[in-house]
């Protein structure tokens, strides 16, 4: 089985994000990037089902600027085995990234791709759900188990209501939720090995997909700031102010 | 202009979710109508007529819709999306895993969880973890769009008196196959729509300590959270979590036990109209956000407040 893991390079999740003054955005100049944490979750997933002997190679695809094979190598270094770049410097919507992923998918000939269920920059969480049904590959969005079987994939789902257990059919497209795993630290020696891992690149036209945007960002702004209230001491004094002051109670 | 809105419903009744939707879409255009897919479906069909706005009511009737996968879901909605400018659904597990899913087959780019309609094309969203708020306009013919239901009015589950035809299934994937659901069973009011939350983070230790919330919250009425760290650490079940990837919640009343206040976490209750935080570090982020901060251990304060609470009345 060959397993392609889609990676996103983003904001890293403990900068606290601040809007630029025109409005067109949030600052991403001098700002600590990493992967996305639920990507990281889809390599780590990836890295275990090539240990179990359940697949023969981890491939990393990563869509956006050059930076992006920095997302790229952190995944080699964590053990996967090769990585695709696709080059493109123009803003880039879950539509136009699953068409990529489609194209490569379809040339790599995967059987499984892995992708995190959201990223924490747009929080869109759309990419995999769009490439299962560009592909028309069964599903398996939010799974916090995978496990292979004769017939496929058996999943679990994380659901509003508590958990959904699914068989789906192989090639199969899944989305990680929190609690697949918890994905290992890259050590030293794997941050080297990786650099002289293989890294392609390819471009959107090369891939023959059209990534023309469709949904126009007009501004970006701060939500309502919400101030600090008071202070209370005493469950009395809470609850006093519950009934008569917030009248909540 | 025409808006398709998929009802999500259980055991033969709409949740509110639904309710919160069909108001995002009346905000949207005045000819609204519902999908409700489904299996053994006529009353529920019927008490969606009655939901007030809402136009015509689709009833589709199948087996496979009785516990429905995304594949088949997404074929129905592509199935009658031509007649509409607009498809909305709530922005729970199952919207979101639907919308998308229907808008490639649609070849358009869906919209996640607005939080306000600006016009039939505009829209406002949260990203970053609701750091921001990006409004965007979509160019595509028909619009796909999930609804975070925090941000709009429950529609009247009366006062409508909708038309109800039927409509035909569309085709069923053999690919997927359900297997069961693991429920968490719970008679406390459901988390997303409750009007008072009592939410548990890393400092309630372990499962048990929960106890002390649910005490608490059943005392108020009140529906049981957690934050990220409590579910991760096996606290409580995956459906209890409070935040940017867990569920949305905006209650009258969210009392934050023993959670420090990570942005993630935020993302997911700072909406909530008064915001109470328990917590023994003077120091926690949590305490920006509350209308009433009391520095104290929780496993003194719940209690306290529980006791008061019961001699109060």
């Amino acid at each position: 089985m060959k397993i392609l893991v889609p990676v996103k390079r983003v904001i890293d999740a403990n900068i606290r994000v601040r809007v630029k003054a025109d409005k067109s955005g949030v600052e991403t100049e001098n700002v600590k990037m990493a992967m996305n944490p639920f990507c990281e979750i889809a390599v780590e997933e990836a890295l275990r089902l090539k240990e179990a002997g359940h697949a023969e190679e981890v491939i990393i695809v990563s869509a956006g600027p050059e930076k992006c094979k920095e997302t790229i190598r952190a995944g080699l270094a964590m053990g996967a085995d090769r990585g695709i770049h696709v080059h493109a410097d123009d803003r880039l919507e879950p539509l136009g990234i699953a068409k990529i992923l489609k194209a490569v998918a379809t040339q790599e000939d995967t059987d499984l791709v892995i992708l995190g269920k959201q990223s924490i920059d747009d929080d869109n969480n759309q990419t995999g759900q769009m490439l299962s049904a560009m592909m028309q590959r069964p599903l398996g969005s939010y799974i916090s188990s995978i496990r292979k079987n004769d017939t496929g994939f058996e999943i679990v789902r994380e659901i509003d209501t508590g958990l959904e257990k699914l068989q789906i059919g192989s090639p199969a497209v899944v989305t990680t939720d929190l609690r697949l795993n918890e994905p290992r630290y890259a050590s030293l020696p794997n941050i080297m090995k990786a650099k002289r891992k293989p890294l392609d690149t390819r471009t959107p036209d090369e891939l023959g997909v059209d990534t023309t945007c469709r949904v126009e960002v007009l501004e970006v702004n701060d939500p309502p700031e919400r101030e600090a209230g008071i202070r209370v001491s005493s469950a009395r004094e809470l609850v006093e102010k519950l009934k008569n002051e917030a009248k909540v109670i | 202009m025409k808006v398709l809105v998929i009802a999500e419903h259980q055991d033969s009744a709409l949740l509110p979710a639904t309710l919160n939707t069909v108001t995002a879409a009346l905000r949207v255009a005045d000819d609204v109508d519902v999908l409700v897919a489904g299996h053994g479906i006529a009353e529920l069909a019927g008490s969606a007529g009655q939901v007030s706005g809402v136009g015509r009511v689709l009833a589709c009737d199948s087996e496979h819709y009785a516990n429905p996968v995304t594949e088949d879901m997404a074929a129905l909605v592509q199935a009658l999306a031509g007649d509409y400018s607009h498809v909305m659904a709530p922005a729970t597990t199952f919207g979101k895993s639907l919308i998308p899913y229907a808008a490639a087959l649609c070849d358009v780019q869906a919209i996640s969880d607005i939080s306000s309609v600006v016009d039939a094309d505009t829209f406002v969203r949260p990203i970053y973890a609701g750091n921001a708020l990006a409004t965007v306009r979509s160019g595509d013919r028909v619009k796909m769009i999930t609804v975070r239901t925090t941000a709009f009015e429950l529609a009247a589950e009366d006062g409508g008196s909708a038309d109800i035809v039927n409509v035909e299934p569309a085709g069923t994937t053999e690919a997927v196959r359900f297997v069961e659901q693991m429920l968490s069973s719970n008679e406390r009011p459901e988390l997303t729509s409750a009007r008072i939350v009592v939410s548990g983070g890393r400092g309630m230790q372990n499962g048990e300590n929960f106890a002390l919330l649910e005490k608490l919250a059943d005392r108020l009425g009140g529906a049981v959270g957690a934050s990220r760290a409590a579910v991760d650490a096996g606290f409580v079940p995956n459906d209890y979590q409070v935040g940017q990837t867990g569920k949305v919640v905006a209650p009258d009343l969210y009392i934050a036990v023993g959670i420090s206040g990570a942005i993630q976490h935020l993302a997911g209750m700072k909406d909530s109209k008064v915001i109470v935080a328990i917590n023994n570090d003077e120091e926690a982020p949590i305490f920006q956000v509350s209308d009433y901060g009391w520095n104290e251990d929780l496993f003194t304060a719940v209690p306290a407040l529980t006791t008061e609470l019961d001699g109060t009345g």
